[in-house]
């Protein structure tokens, strides 16, 4: 099992190849296309993430001291940008997505090509992962 | 937020699938009970060009005062308030190349002599004593404290820009602007404008079918193409078509046929990426 910082390692490393903003952005759409759809009925109102302009429902369950996410967006691009999110910090320990350092997104320079309501939208992902870490976390103690 | 203070009711005018308001119902929706009709010059979301002329007549015969939100209209249309005869009319600086943080407010002089004032501060008293505080004239009733200075020289400046340019050549070029954009649009498979008014300025809301206006917007952006995306802060309207929002091109006197056919290139190159 890969650890937070390697998968993170990977995906620099991914988007690394690619030499203009079109080739990143097809691979954020592609990525999107493929993230595995969350479960109809945890698309709910309490589970939409505040603070972005497309919808965003995040869905969080704890199997074997690890945090499964899964996620869904109306809009494409959107979805890329979580399936990112969630490969990074899906089926973790708690603590380590707690503790885990989020500059990836700078280097990968998805931060710089989003607008800054974009922008905010993936801060608020990166928090409410680390909020369903933390509540998880809690349960453990 | 009026409503929640004082109790009043707040009756909405709906509209037809083209984006216009539907007069007949707001005919009826008029009562010797209303107080105030508020409707926009222009929409900010469709384009449609409001018929206000028709709607403060109707609202004066039943003794309601009427306020045109201005800011769509004030880069396209010169209003003549005093023909017009409304009560309010607002716009702001922005819309017209002028600075942002500082708009107009018109209202009737009868209206602004029994308003009170909504601000205390400097430059707007008259006599003060503990028992009683007598205002201003107009406008400095209305304009406490130090204002925007340069903001207000600057909104001046910006009108005169207008003016030189002239707003009825400007109302033609972007007729032309419109004209040519949305026939060149319409020629994309799938495509799909919201606001169909024969009476609209050069806005135009789209949508690509099965694509998120997001998706689209980010991907123009990319490309250097400057449009607006969401639901330009007009829920009800998204709601009405049952779409999270638009993807809003608008043209103003100073965009060119080359920009459109740009815009035109750049939504197909999304669409293919996107689908």
């Amino acid at each position: 099992m890969q650890s937070i910082q390697e998968i993170q390692a990977d995906i620099i490393d991914e988007f690394s190849m690619f030499e203009d903003w079109e080739e990143r952005y097809q691979y954020m759409i592609d990525l999107g296309k493929d993230l595995p759809l969350i479960d109809e009925q945890y698309k709910t109102e309490s589970n939409i993430i505040k603070g972005c302009q497309s919808k965003v429902w995040v869905h969080a369950e704890m199997q074997d001291n690890k945090i499964a996410f899964t996620a869904d967006s109306d809009a494409i691009i959107t979805k890329g940008i979580i399936a990112i999110l969630i490969r990074a910090f899906s089926n973790q320990h708690p603590k380590d997505i707690i503790e885990a350092n989020t500059d990836f997104i700078d280097d990968i320079g998805l931060k710089e090509h989003l607008s800054p309501t974009r922008a905010n939208g993936l801060v608020s992902m990166i928090k409410q992962l680390k909020l369903y870490a933390v509540a998880y976390q809690t349960q453990l103690n | 937020m009026l409503c929640e203070k004082t109790g009043a009711l707040l009756k909405v005018i709906p509209m037809n699938l083209n984006g216009e308001l539907e007069m007949d119902t707001y005919s009826q929706l008029l009562s010797d009970k209303t107080k105030l009709v508020f409707v926009n010059h222009i929409s900010n979301a469709l384009g449609t060009i409001n018929p206000i002329e028709k709607i403060i007549e109707q609202a004066h015969a039943v003794g309601a005062a009427v306020l045109i939100d201005g800011a769509q209209a004030a880069p396209h249309i010169k209003p003549d308030v005093q023909a017009l005869d409304v009560d309010f009319y607002v716009t702001s600086a922005h819309k017209i190349c002028g600075p942002t943080g500082v708009g107009m407010l018109y209202g009737k002089e009868t209206w602004l002599e029994k308003l009170p004032p909504y601000q205390g501060g400097g430059e707007m008293i008259a006599t003060v004593s503990f028992e009683k505080t007598t205002y201003a004239g107009l406008p400095h009733k209305f304009e406490a404290g130090t204002p925007n200075i340069c903001g207000g020289i600057a909104f001046g400046a910006a009108i005169d820009y207008m003016n030189s340019v002239g707003f009825d050549d400007i109302a033609d070029y972007e007729n032309e602007l419109l004209a040519y954009g949305t026939e060149q649009l319409l020629k994309i498979d799938g495509l799909r404008i919201y606001g169909t008014s024969k009476n609209k300025t050069s806005v135009i809301s789209f949508n690509l079918k099965g694509i998120h206006p997001y998706d689209v917007g980010t991907l123009l952006d990319k490309m250097g193409i400057a449009v607006r995306t969401g639901h330009h802060c007009a829920q009800p309207i998204m709601d009405f078509y049952n779409i999270p929002g638009t993807v809003r091109a608008s043209f103003a006197f100073y965009n060119t046929k080359e920009e459109i056919d740009a815009l035109v290139t750049g939504v197909k190159k999304a669409k293919m990426m996107l689908s």
